[in-house]
Parts: C-alpha cells; structure tokens; sequence
C-alpha cells in the first residue's frame, strides 16, 4: 500500500495544473475542465484522508464535490453554448463587456 | 372602551389598501385614486375612536392606552415584542398623520399623471410607517417604522420630483440613514445595558444609566432625531428635498415626518437620558434659536416660493425644539402645540405653492405678481394660511408660539427666548413680502391673466385645514388638556432622574475649565461646550425661580 | 345690560361672516354697507346701553367682568375670553363704536362703484371686531388678540388697492412696524407673568388682579424693564418715534379707513394701553420720563414734517402723529386722564378732518376725471377756493381745524391746554418738565400753521384747477355730508365734558365730569402719587396757570396767523424761502431722510445678510461640507475601481495569489 504523501502529492500536482490552466487558458472549455481538474485533485485529498484516518465523512463529501461538479458542467456547458451563439466565440478575453 | 386592536388595525389599514392597489390595472387612475383616497378616509375614521376613547384623566395617569403586547422575535436573548400604544403625545400626532392623508391623495388627483398605481402605493406604505411610528412602544419596532417610512419618500422625491430630484432624494436618504445608524448603535447598546429583556420603552425609562455613558447614547439618538428635525446646521436637506418632492410629499415631509424628530427627542432622547439632555440644553436651544433666525433671514430672500416655505419650516421647528428644552408645562405644550400647527399650516402652504405650481409650472416668485386679482378665492385662502404661519393671535400659530416663547421665558432659556421672540418680527417680514410679491401688484404677465380659481376639489383640500387653523386658534383646549398629562410626566421624568442623579454625581463629565457644580440652576447651566460659541444665559438678577424648580428629592415614578 | 357686554365684539363678526362669505353674491351696495354699518351701530346701542348702566352705579362699582370660555390654560398660566367693561373700556367702546358707525356711513357714499365693495366693508368689521376685543377684553392677551387683529385690518386696508406696489408695500410696512412694537408687546407681558409669578406666586394676566395686585410691583428695573417693552409695543402701534414712519405711507389707503384706523382709533390703542397698566408706569419713573420724552420728540418732530407736505392726506397723517405724541406726553407726565381725553377729542376733530379731506379728494376725483387729467386729486398744489363750491366740507373743515389748533371754546383747546399744563406743573420730571412744556407748546404752534396753511391752500385763495374741472367740483352726497356734521358738533363741544378746575370755577363751579368719569380707573395711580410717591404736588398758583393758558393760546394765534400772512396775504413767501433754504426745505419735505436712515441701517443689512447667509453659508460651507464627503468618497472609490477590471482571469489570478500568500504565511510564520 502507498504511503498517504503519494496521493497528496499527485493531488498537489493535479490542482497546481489545473490553477496554471485556469489562470492562462483563454478557451473557456479548457478552463472549465481544469477547474473539474481541480476538483478531482480535492477529491482525491479527501478520499486518501478517508482512508487515512478511517473515516467515512471524507468520501461523503466527495459526492457532494462530483454532484456540484456536475451541476456546474450542465450549467456551465448551456452558458457556454448561450455565449457562443451570441458571440461566435468562447475565449474568455472576448467577453469583457463589464472591462472598464 | 372596546377590545379590538384598534392601533394595528390602524396602522395596516393602509398596507391592506397598497397591497389591494397591487390587483388594480395600472391604467385605470380614477379607480386607483379613488381606493387609495377611501383607504385613507376610513383610516381617518377609524382614528377617530382613538380621541373618543382616550381618557386623559384615567388611571394611569399620561400613562399610554390602547395598548397592544404580542410576542414578535424572541431569538437567544433578544426579545422584541410588537408593543403599541398612545399617549397625549403620540395621540394627536396619529391624528394629525391620517388627517394629513386624505387631503394629501386628493391634492394628487391632477398632479401626479405617470405612475399613479406606485405613486399611491408609496403613499399608504409611508402612512403605515408614519402611523407606525408614533405608536411603536417597543424600541426595534419604532426602529423598523422609522426605516420603513424613508424608503416611500425616497422613491417619492427621487422618481416623481423636478428637475434635480436624484440629488435632493440621495441627499435626503443619506442624511437620514446617517442618523439612523448612528441611533441603531446607541439602541443596541442601550438595550445591553438594560441587562437584555424585552426592548419596551416603559422599560428603558427606569433606567439609571450613568452620565458618562449617557452622554454618547444622547448624542447618538439626539443627532437621528436632529438631522429629521432638521435643526441648523443638519438643514440643508429639508430645502431641496422639499423643492423637489411632489406637492404631496412636500406635504407629508412638512406635516408628518419632521414631526418625527421632534417626537424622537420628546419620546426617547429627554426621558432616556435625562442628564445628558440636560447638559445639551444651551447647546440646543443655541441651535433653536439659530435656527429661527438663520432660516428666518434666509427665507426672506429666497427666490422660489417653495424654497421660503422650507426654509420658514426650519425656523419654525426651532420654536417647538425650543418650547420643549425649556422643559416647563408652557413650554412643552406650546411644542406640541406648534408641531400640529406646523403640520397644519405648512402643509397647507405646500398645498397652495402645489397648485399654482400646477397652473403655471413655475414656483419662482418673479414669475406671479397681481393673482389677487384674478384668483379672489385663492387670495383668500393664501392669506389666511399666510397668517397663520406669521402667528396671528386667533389662528392656530399664535396659541403654540405664544406658549413656547412663554415657556422658554419662564425657564431658564430666557435669554434664548428674547432672540428667539424675534422670529415673530421676521417671519412677518418674509411671508409678506412673498405673499405681496405673488398676490399683489399689477397683474401684468399674460401669463397670470388667464389663471383660473381655486376649483371645488381644490377649495374641499384647503376647508378641513382652514378649519382647523381657527378651531386650534380659538379653542385649543381640547388639544391641551388631553396632552397635559402626559406631558406633566414627561417633565417629570426628564428633570425629576437628572436632579436625583446630579446629587449622585455632582460633576457631571465637565469638560475643560468653567466648572460650576453649585449653581442653583444646576440642570442647566453647564459649562461651555466646545461648540459653546453662543454665551450661556446669565443668571436672572435676583429672581427666584421657585415654578420651575421641581423638589430634589422628587423621584421618577 | 352688562351681561350682554359680548354682544359688541359679536354683531361686526357677523357683519364679517356674512359679507366676507356672501358679499360677493349679494353685490347690492346698500345691502352690503348696510348689514355692515348696522353691525356697528348694533354694538354702539349695546355700548350706550352699558354706558348708561355703568354711571348709574356710584363710582366704586363701576366695573364688571364676563367671562365666556377659557381660551388656553397650561400649567398656571390661564387666559379667558372674557370682557371688562369699566369707566375707560366703556368710553373706548362708545368711541370705537360712534366714530366707527358714522364712518361706515361714510364709507357707503365714498366707497360707491369701487371693485371689491364687500372686500372692504368685510375688513372694516373685521377691524371694527378686533378694536371692541382690544379695548374690552380683560386680560392682556386678549388685548393682544384685538392689537394684533387691528395690525391684520390696517396691513388689510391699507393695502386695500393692492395692484398698486405702494399700497402693497405701505401694507407690509405697517405691519412689520407694528410686528417690532408687538415683540416689545410679548416681552413685556412675559416679563410681567414671570415676574409677579415668581417673585410672589401671582400667576396672572388679568387686568383686575393684576390691578389689585398693583402694591407688588415695586419701582426698580425690572418694572421699568417691563413699562419699556409693553412701550415699544405702543411706539409700533401708535406711531411714536421710532416706529412711526408707517403712519404716513399708510395713507395710501382709502381715505375712510385712515379716518377711523390710523386717526381716530387703532392708533390710540398705545394710549389706551397705557392708561390701562397706569398702575405700572406710576411706578417707574424712568419709564414715564422716557416716554414723556417720546412724546414730546414726536409730537415736535412728526409738527415739523407737517409744514412742508403737499398731500393733503399726508399733512393730516403727520398731525396724527404729533398729536399722538401729545396723548404720549400727557402718559408720560402721568396725566392719564388727560391723555384719554385728548384721545376722545382727537378722535372727533380728527376723523372730521379725515373725512372732510376724504370729501375733498373724492370732489376732485370727479372734476379730475371728467377732464381726463391724471394729476393728483390729493395735491394741495391743485387745489384752492373749494369753500365756494362745498360749503358743508368746508364749515365743518374749518370747525375741527379751529378745534385742533387749540382755540378756547373747541373741543382740542381743553385736552391740549389741560396736557400742557401737566406737563408743566407735574411732580415727575423735575426741570425737565419746562423743556417738555416748550415742546409741547411750539408743537402746538405748527399745528396751527400747518392745519390752517393746509385749509387755507385748499379752501381759500384762487383756484389752480382748469375752469371745466372746476365747473365740475361739487358737494359730496348726504352720506357723507351728515358724519362729517356730526364730528364737527363733537369737535366744538365735545371738550366741554372736561372744562378745567380753573376755568370751570369762572364759568360758575362747572365741574370737570371727564376727570371725575374715569376717577375709578386711575385711583390707584392718583393715591400713589399722593401717598408713596414722590412727595407733595409743588404749589402752582392759579395765576400761572392762567398764564400758560393765555400763553398756548397766544402760540396757536400767532401760529394762524402766520399760516394767513404766507398763504393768503403774500402766497409768493413760501416759495421764496424755499428757494433760500433749499437744504432745510429738501430735509423737511422728505421727512428728515428717517425712511432712507431705516433702510440704510436696518432694511438693507437683513437682506444683505440674508443673501450672504443662504448663498455663503448655507450653499458653500454646509453643503460644501456635505457635498465635500460625498466627493472625498466618490474619489476614491474611482480610484478603487480600477482594481475591478473586469477580467476573470485577473480575479481568479488574485485568489491564487492571496491563497499562495496565506499558505506561505502560514507554513513560514
């Protein structure tokens, strides 16, 4: 069995991708999916903690995370497509209506 | 008398109506004003049953009757009850608010034409909020109506005013918002110091709360109440607020809600905190009396005719502030007196700046001159409105101004009272010159010459206020006598705690320098405030003044 | 009869109710004036009612008080409407009520064919009330409702053409000055309640029990304090220096309203103020000096003034006010029934002089009229030789203008004589009371040049009017013809109810029933003077007495004649010395520069500080200050919201960001 710094490592390394992404990607899509990047990296932290420390409580959470996760692709995806038939686009620096 | 709550009924009469103008098509006016007109004459009936049944000279004496006590919120410690109830002193303003009303609504009929249904619908919400807070015992609830009649009256200013109504209606909701906040704090921590409980005002009155404390918690309530008052300098709302409110607002701005300041001082800052009060009393008859002469000055060469008006309302709540700091039977009555006739004349002088407004859409003075001629009935009614803000004895102005003046002289803010008696020299000065400048002379602008009179909706607004100017002019006394009582303890309690507290704690938080503890007239003569730029009366050569002062041991219920 | 005292005030309020609310429908002329004059004659049937009551009763007794509700009560301060009827009440209601009718009458003839027929007769009941409530109420704020509702009717019918601008400002001058006179008014009556209240736990306002209560008030400062204020009310109401610049411009009014309001009535109401509080002045005697002095200033000044007027109606106003003057003095010396009596014979020659002028202004009127000649009706300069023309005006002219100069025999040379004398022999002032006499008497002089100057330039000489006008001159109709009878009867007998000790003895021991009339009211001054006061009477002989008697009457002569030798004997004089004295004559023909004074120190200042007050500091420091946070925040807000650009990325950006700098600080702390 690997020790729990394995899996917090990766899980490092899966959210500092996933910000990185979120921070210089412009397609809205790539930036939607290193935020479900993200999350996964949150839940793998709290899945290995589960196992870790024998509770339950940990992987609860995880459902709540993958339910928010899906929530927010549906509702993410249909703006997406909403801003797209307005605007032809889906880069993010094109949507700047609120810019000064 | 009977059982029904009759002061909730009151007070969510209107709501029902707004909430039942919701249903009414937006375009169909007439039905619109005329739910809205109903609704406020059957409050004003249903008022009535409130002077019938209220015994002055009943058990508890000046006591408040009609009370209602019904558990509201009660969440960990705080407990706030719906607590209502009237005394002499909330009794006429109730009276005067839904008797306002109905000639407010009327007064729309031909003024207001965009909006109609949200216009009446801020007007019943700002009367449940006016209602409401003349008869809230419970502290929170005074405090919610307070927030709940600013919102109507903004929106009133800011979507149906003139020309810079944006201005005038932020100006008017931040100066009072201010004040509002800064009272919330001091009610939050009055109630805390209160040791928790219910936040009923019967309750807050037998506080003994030290001077140190109570000086902030003063200054905090006193500076709420001043800026609706308004008192100089916290003034310069009320002129643009009422040159760009609609005739109505105008109205019940003049009639009612400055009544609320004046109310907050009489009903919450004197009785709460005696000591304090005490203490500030130079600092705000000095202001009062500014305040009638600055505003009266000012008025004289104001050039919109709407403007004087708000003006003269400053000068003329610096009579009432005045009348109830000297703290004396005359004193506080004649305030009171003077806050109806206000509401009286002054709403009726908004009236009629409201229908010419509406004839010739102008309110600068130069632009009238000779009306006399060609509106008689207007001449008439404009001038005996005129006179009774100058105070003309047999009108109502006289019977208040005398008693305040009078009071003041009698207590010790006499010196206050002899600059404040010039008032009565310049507010002739500046409504005559306006009423000649508008009414008489040559009837030159083509303009005026066309004008029509007064038509018989309009004469049916001004006849109830006409009435009333000689009925409060010639027979006060029922308004007086209901009020004496109540007043007899709010005299009682604002002086009877502060002189029991000076023998407790002689020096009083005294400022720099000037201390003089052992002055006879301890309650008032205070050492100079910072702000003291105006010189505290001098004592009266040799002149005890036995009638005023109350027993030291004399003990607050 | 007594009981029936609140009928007086009551019939003209009904006259006001029905012609202020139904005059304009009713429209007849003769109805309106009739309800109206009927209204006072009503009161004035009442009141000779009272009157004969009240001498039925032996002197003590002579007083009675109705009290109908209680008007405000708070605390211990109580006032009633209730009505006093005493000696001196009741002659100011026979006054008020007699003169008044007649000039009602009056005004039905003058007042023909004006717009606003009812509007008028309206004011004048109004005016006729508020006089009755002045003169009869038993406390002073009832007396103050009365002072100010006369201050209402006079701001009312002064302005009564109120399309003209000088009519309208005439009007609000009027009001203002009597509104300064009023706030000395309030202070004084606060001063007095707060003093008996204080001191001696006399809480009142009554005019009786203060009365009886009159031992409390000692002489010192606060009484004087108290008779200086309650004076300065009477300087606004009555004209006196330095309020008395009003009366004159009140003249714009119709010429029946300046008769009864600013001559034979509400301008007396200081005098019957003071005569009322007598019990007050007698004991300060700073207080009567300062306004034997007033009095005395006026009665000369307003005298001088009067010499060099050319309209005719502003020569009369400035005999009103000297005349008041004279009534001040005799207060001032503490002759108070002297001072009464004057007021009621004023009150007759003068509303006859007022009226009679009236008679010639409305006969030139129509000859001006006819010839479609706008030069003023009221210019002396366009007048002369009327006397062939309209005989009534002139004989009864000439009878008040004999009986105001002070001829023996007239009703003006009894109470005239009687003040001077007074003022003369009085033990309040010292040596100033010579000074006083002299004033007085040179006033007396000018009087009678500028009175029969003014009926000489009028009624005599030759006409400066065109032929046609003058064809067109005629005498006025019966309705004003007969007031103006009846006045001229008053004014040549009316001062023999009051014949002097001395001259009473030679006409075989007549004595002085005026004097004797109103004993009751001024009892307890007279005790005063003789029991506490400032010692014995000083001795005068009877010789002297005649002597100053001979003396005043030798003055008002020479005052005629003087006025005969420039205007009729050598009418080129006048202007002659005019054009020697440019300076002296421009300062007296423009009243001294007293109006340009007032709006040079007081007027122009109050607005100018106005101005500064709404536009310096209410726009630029309050606002200023307010507007100034408003901004403070709006600056840096727009400087904040440069960090809101907008951009998701900047945003997520700073939350990584401020994530990486909590971690760090907190893993490296």
């Amino acid at each position: 069995m690997l020790a729990i710094d394995n899996y917090l490592i990766l899980s490092a390394i899966m959210f500092a991708i996933g910000t990185v992404g979120v921070l210089t990607k412009r397609n809205a899509i790539v930036i939607f999916m290193c935020i479900e990047l993200m999350l996964n990296a949150v839940n793998l932290t709290f899945i290995a903690f589960s196992r870790y420390l024998g509770n339950l409580d940990g992987q609860v959470f995880v459902f709540f995370v993958m339910t928010v996760a899906a929530a927010e692709a549906a509702v993410g995806l249909a703006l997406m497509i909403a801003l797209y038939k307005n605007r032809e686009s889906i880069d993010v620096e094109d949507v700047n209506l609120m810019k000064l | 008398m009977s059982q029904l709550p009759l002061l909730s009924i009151l007070t969510f009469t209107p709501l029902i109506g707004a909430i039942l103008l919701l249903f009414v098509n937006k375009n169909s006016h007439g039905v619109l004003r005329t739910i809205a007109m109903a609704v406020t004459v059957v409050t004003f009936v249903l008022s009535l049953p409130l002077v019938m049944g209220y015994n002055a000279a009943g058990t508890d004496i000046g006591g408040f009757q009609f009370m209602e006590k019904v558990p509201w919120i009660a969440a960990g410690p705080f407990q706030m009850n719906y607590h209502l109830g009237v005394d002499g002193i909330s009794l006429w303003l109730v009276m005067l608010t839904t008797f306002i009303m109905p000639i407010a609504i009327l007064s729309t009929y031909t003024a207001v034409e965009e909006k109609v249904k949200e216009y009446m619908i801020c007007l019943l919400l700002l009367e449940v909020g006016m209602i409401g807070t003349f008869v809230a015992i419970d502290l929170f609830l005074f405090y919610i109506y307070w927030e709940v009649m600013l919102i109507p009256m903004y929106f009133m200013i800011g979507i149906w005013g003139g020309k810079n109504r944006i201005y005038a209606a932020v100006k008017f909701f931040i100066y009072t918002m201010v004040g509002s906040l800064l009272m919330l704090v001091a009610l939050i921590v009055l109630y805390f110091k209160a040791g928790g409980g219910d936040f009923s005002i019967l309750r807050f009155w037998d506080l003994q709360l030290d001077p140190a404390t109570q000086i902030w918690m003063f200054l905090a309530f006193a500076l709420a109440f001043a800026i609706k008052v308004p008192m100089f300098p916290l003034h310069t709302w009320l002129p643009d607020a009422h040159t760009e409110a609609p005739t109505a607002g105008s109205v019940i701005l003049a009639a009612v809600m400055l009544k609320c300041g004046t109310y907050g001082y009489v009903r919450f800052a004197m009785p709460l905190f005696p000591d304090a009060s005490a203490q500030f009393t130079p600092l705000i008859a000095t202001l009062s009396v500014i305040g009638i002469v600055y505003a009266s000055l000012v008025a004289m060469v104001q050039q919109d005719v709407k403007k004087l008006v708000a003006y003269s309302s400053v000068a003329h709540l610096g009579f009432v502030m005045l009348g109830v700091y000297a703290l004396n039977t005359q004193g506080v009555t004649g305030g009171m007196l003077q806050m109806l006739n206000h509401g009286v004349s002054t709403g009726a002088l908004f009236l009629i700046v409201g229908f010419i407004y509406e004839r010739r859409h102008t309110r600068q003075i130069s632009d009238f001159g000779g009306l006399a001629k060609q509106m008689p009935i207007f001449a008439t009614i404009f001038m005996i409105v005129t006179f009774s803000s100058i105070g003309l004895p047999g009108t109502n102005g006289f019977v208040g101004e005398f008693l305040v003046l009078m009071g003041a002289f009698e207590s010790s803010l006499r010196w206050y009272a002899i600059i404040a008696t010039t008032g009565v020299i310049l507010s002739a000065v500046y409504m005559l010159w306006m009423f000649q400048r508008v009414m008489f002379g040559e009837l030159n602008n083509p303009k005026n010459q066309v004008l029509k009179d007064l038509n018989a909706r309009e004469i049916a607004i001004m006849l109830p206020l006409i009435f009333l100017i000689f009925f409060m002019g010639v027979y006060p006394r029922p308004f007086i006598d209901s009020m004496a009582p109540s007043i007899e303890r709010l005299i009682k309690q604002s002086k009877g705690k502060q002189q029991v507290a000076a023998l407790a704690a002689p020096v009083v938080a005294a400022p720099e320098g000037a201390a003089a503890p052992a002055l006879p007239e301890g309650h008032v003569a205070v050492p100079a405030l910072p702000e003291g730029h105006v010189a505290v009366p001098a004592a009266a050569p040799a002149l005890p003044e036995g009638h005023v002062a109350v027993p030291a041991s004399h003990e607050s219920k | 009869m007594f009981e029936y005292v609140w009928l007086i005030p009551l019939f003209p309020l009904i006259g006001v109710v029905i012609n202020g609310l139904f005059g304009k429908k009713i429209k007849n002329e003769t109805v309106i004036g009739g309800i109206a004059a009927g209204a006072v004659f009503g009161s004035f049937l009442v009141a000779c009612g009272i009157l004969f009551q009240l001498l039925s009763l032996p002197g003590e007794e002579r007083h009675f008080e109705k009290t109908i509700f209680t008007w405000i009560s708070s605390g211990n301060f109580k006032a009633d409407i209730g009505f006093l009827i005493d000696p001196l009440s009741c002659l100011m209601l026979m006054v008020v009520t007699g003169i008044g009718f007649l000039i009602h009458l009056y005004s039905i003839g003058y007042m023909h064919g004006e717009e606003g027929f009812y509007r008028y007769f309206t004011y004048l009941n109004l005016f006729t009330f508020s006089m009755l409530l002045l003169v009869s109420g038993n406390n002073m704020l009832l007396m103050f409702v009365g002072w100010e509702g006369v201050g209402l009717c006079s701001y009312l019918l002064i302005g009564y053409y109120f399309h003209k601008k000088s009519a309208g400002d005439a009007g609000k001058k009027a009001f203002v000055m009597n509104r300064i006179g009023d706030f000395g008014f309030l202070l004084g009556l606060f001063t007095l309640y707060w003093y008996l209240g204080g001191t001696h736990n006399v809480w009142t306002i009554n005019f009786r029990e203060l009365a009886s209560h009159a031992d409390l008030i000692v002489p010192g400062a606060i009484t004087t304090t108290v008779a200086l204020c309650f004076f300065l009310g009477a300087t606004g109401k009555s004209a006196q220096i330095p309020l008395y610049t009003w009366l004159p411009d009140a003249m714009e009014g119709p010429t029946p309203v300046s008769a009864l309001i600013h001559a034979a009535t509400m301008v007396t109401a200081g005098v019957y103020m003071i005569a009322r509080m007598n019990f007050i002045y007698i004991k300060s005697p700073t207080a009567l000096l300062v306004i034997a002095c007033v009095g005395a200033a006026t009665a000369l000044f307003a005298a001088t003034i009067g010499t060099a007027q050319n309209d005719i109606k502003r020569v009369l106003a400035y005999s009103t006010v000297s005349q008041l003057g004279y009534m001040f003095l005799a207060m001032g010396v503490g002759a108070f029934g002297a001072g009464v009596f004057h007021l009621m014979t004023h009150a007759f020659f003068k509303a006859c002089l007022f009226l009679g002028s009236g008679s010639v202004i409305h006969a030139m009127h129509h000859a001006l009229h006819h010839e479609h000649s706008d030069a003023d009706p009221q210019d002396m300069r366009n007048m002369g030789a009327l006397k062939a023309k309209m005989p009534v005006t002139f004989a009864t002219f000439l009878l008040a203008t004999i009986a105001i100069a002070g001829i023996p025999g007239f009703a003006g040379f009894f109470s005239k004589d009687e003040i001077l004398w007074q003022a003369f022999s009085n033990p309040h002032h010292g040596s100033a009371n010579m000074l006083l006499w002299g004033a007085g008497a040179v006033a007396a002089g000018l009087t009678a040049f500028y009175m029969f100057r003014l009926v000489f330039m009028t009624f005599f000489g030759k006409t400066r009017l065109s032929d046609k006008a003058f064809h067109h001159l005629h005498e006025s109709p019966w309705v004003i013809t007969v007031p103006l009878v009846c006045l001229a009867f008053l004014s040549v007998v009316g001062g023999w109810i009051g014949v002097p000790k001395v001259l009473g003895e030679v006409l075989g021991g007549m004595p002085n029933y005026f004097e004797h009339y109103l004993e009751p009211v001024f009892a307890y001054s007279t005790n005063y003077m003789l029991h506490g006061g400032h010692g014995a009477e000083h001795a005068h002989s009877i010789a002297m007495e005649w002597g100053l008697m001979g003396v005043s009457v030798l003055i008002a002569c020479g005052g005629i004649a003087l006025a005969w030798a420039l205007y009729i004997v050598a009418p080129g004089f006048p202007e002659k010395f005019v054009s020697t004295f440019p300076v002296l004559h421009r300062a007296v023909y423009n009243k001294w520069y007293i109006d340009e004074i007032y709006d040079f120190a007081f007027v122009n200042p109050c607005k100018a500080c106005g101005n500064f007050l709404w536009k310096g500091f209410d726009v630029v420091v309050v606002d200023g200050i307010v507007n100034g946070v408003a901004s403070v925040v709006r600056g840096i807000s727009g400087l904040l919201r440069h960090l809101q650009t907008g951009m998701v990325h900047n945003y997520a950006f700073s939350m990584a960001l401020g994530v990486v700098v909590i971690v760090g600080v907190y893993l490296f702390r």
